[in-house]
């Protein structure tokens, strides 16, 4: 992207320092370069004020399940499990019903009704995760402890992920939590990718007597699949990050189950319920820790969701409809 | 097939709507006066609210607004206006990087640089987090609407003699002004309900925080301890902080989504 102004490089230096462009621009960029430097100390500070425990855990820190803060030590492998298996079981509701729902707003609605949805599916994104934390508590709980688990069990029961006494609290209310949460970005961004798909590729598949639902799944989804798989990248970050609706429902136990219905725990809740009362140097540097591999994986998927977005939107470029 | 799809949508939407719906009307039933003005009561009592908690997320948002918005407004200035091809690209990266953190990492990089060196909670932290927190959002947006003002205004400008920095002041940021202000009211709205990057900076306070270097009470943070607390009472003051918290963003972004459709003051294409 060129710089938006005409530069003004032919001026001398003099005279433009003497109109106060210099100065305007080396304030501005002490602005811009204190961006950079702020990232640049977020990282620094991860890493280093999480040294002491990298030096004594080293790798094993990934490979043990053990949390134990009065004997020092400290294993995150059950806050690993907790954060994967919530991530996809969130996917596995939220990215069927976004993806449909989106297909849905971009193919089949009347334009004015897949705007008005647009803008509150927008709100809802608005909506801060201490709320549905709060609806996840008193709403989705009791709901599963008395109706969803059981229901499960008796059907399902004979499957590993649903046996097992069910409080309500768990990985499966965890992961229903967080699914509600990200649908509305799934829905946002596929939609908006769907809708960038060239018009002549659906009246093509349309004049080959391809009836509307062919043309639109065997030609405008795969069209614009790899913008859909960024937007499930990006739910996918949200969910690994997400911290207070997960901290509220998932039970908080350091403890790796096959079933979906017993209490974990998951990354980022353990650093809000035990940082601010860490009890030990160690105890703290292995929370930043946490907070350093929570940054390293959404620093990955955030950037593999761009990368898909910017792909499909460039095959499509031109016909975004704003 | 076609009308499978039209049944995700149906489920997606709807649920999200009776969820909000029952929030509203549980909110609605709690809240009262006393929630806006009294101070938290003594745990076993009934009664009392969270202004403690509003003026504490008042505090945190104003630190926020003063830290993130010059970052965010200046550095996009400069990335619009006269940064090159390169500086561009690692500016707009970091930004980029910054607000794909999620915000409990922030709240770790603003527990290690703003809590851990002097050993104590504080409002400051916490507005510091926050602010952290605007800025990516402040400065892409910005930087979208200055690069939207169409290049005959630069020129127009230069060309009756203005320096450059006079004709940002007084052409391109007035002919934006209202992305700008947008993007800043959903900055605002987006920081206003964080909850996680305040537990261990800002904490949290029964009573009304001394000062800017004390820990302060929060309306996000104190409906989380309120929920999870095990008085009836305490669960109706949490529903109540919802829709109060939830009622002032979701006004926060529908303002600012008016304010961006009232006619953008340049035309975009």
């Amino acid at each position: 992207m060129p710089s938006a102004g005409p530069r003004a490089g032919s001026r001398s230096f003099l005279s433009r320092l003497r109109d106060g462009d210099e100065i305007a621009r080396l304030a501005t960029l002490i602005f811009a370069a204190s961006v950079v430097l702020l990232t640049i100390l977020l990282v620094f500070e991860l890493w280093q004020q999480s040294v002491l425990a990298r030096h004594k855990f080293g790798f094993e820190f990934f490979g043990s399940s053990t949390w134990d803060p009065i004997a020092e030590h400290f294993g995150a492998l059950a806050f690993i499990y907790g954060t994967i298996v919530t991530a996809t079981v969130a996917l596995l509701i939220a990215v069927p019903l976004g993806i449909g729902a989106a297909i849905f707003l971009a193919e089949l609605a009347p334009a004015r009704l897949s705007d008005t949805l647009e803008f509150f599916i927008d709100l809802l994104a608005a909506v801060p995760s201490v709320i549905y934390g709060l609806l996840g508590v008193f709403i989705v709980v009791p709901l599963m402890r008395r109706y969803v688990d059981p229901s499960l069990k008796s059907i399902l029961g004979f499957v590993p992920l649903f046996q097992g006494p069910a409080y309500g609290l768990g990985f499966l209310t965890a992961g229903i939590v967080l699914a509600i949460m990200v649908i509305p970005y799934i829905i946002s961004v596929s939609r908006e990718v769907l809708l960038s798909v060239p018009r002549d590729q659906r009246e093509a598949a349309l004049a080959l007597g391809a009836t509307h639902w062919e043309s639109t799944w065997k030609v405008v989804v795969p069209f614009a699949r790899t913008g859909i798989l960024g937007s499930v990248f990006l739910a996918l970050a949200r969910s690994l990050g997400e911290t207070m609706a997960v901290a509220m429902v998932i039970g908080n136990n350091p403890k790796i189950s096959a079933s979906l219905f017993s209490a974990g725990y998951s990354i980022a809740a353990v650093i809000a319920n035990e940082l601010a009362e860490a009890t030990s140097e160690l105890h703290t540097q292995s929370l930043i820790e946490l907070g350093l591999v929570l940054f390293l994986l959404t620093f990955v998927l955030n950037g593999l969701a761009r990368i898909l977005i910017v792909v499909t939107s460039q095959r499509g470029a031109g016909s975004v409809r704003a | 097939m076609l009308t499978m799809t039209g049944v995700c949508a149906a489920v997606s939407v709807s649920a999200l709507f009776l969820i909000l719906g029952y929030l509203v009307v549980r909110g609605g039933a709690s809240i009262n006066w006393d929630f806006f003005t009294k101070l938290p009561a003594p745990v076993g009592e009934v009664g009392g609210g969270m202004a403690n908690a509003i003026v504490g997320s008042g505090k945190l948002l104003l630190l926020a607004t003063l830290f993130g918005v010059p970052i965010g407004f200046l550095g996009a200035i400069y990335l619009a206006e006269f940064s090159g091809h390169r500086t561009a690209f690692i500016v707009r990266y970091s930004a980029d990087l910054l607000n794909g953190v999620p915000s409990i990492v922030i709240g770790v990089f603003a527990y290690s640089v703003a809590v851990l060196p002097f050993k104590k909670f504080s409002t400051l932290a916490g507005g510091f987090a926050l602010g952290v927190m605007m800025i990516p959002i402040t400065l892409r947006s910005t930087e979208d609407f200055l690069c939207a003002v169409p290049n005959s205004l630069r020129e127009g400008a230069m060309a009756l003699g203005a320096s450059k920095w006079k004709m940002i002041a007084t052409v391109i940021v007035p002919a934006a002004y209202r992305g700008i202000l947008t993007a800043i009211l959903l900055a605002f709205a987006r920081v206003a309900g964080e909850t996680a990057p305040l537990i261990f900076t800002a904490l949290g306070n029964s009573f009304w925080s001394p000062g800017w270097t004390q820990p302060t009470a929060s309306l996000p943070v104190t409906i989380y301890n309120y929920a999870l607390s095990p008085y009836e009472d305490w669960h109706r003051q949490a529903w109540a902080g919802g829709l109060v918290l939830l009622g002032l963003i979701l006004v926060i972004n529908i303002v600012a989504r008016g304010i961006l459709s009232r006619g953008i003051s340049v035309s975009r294409s």
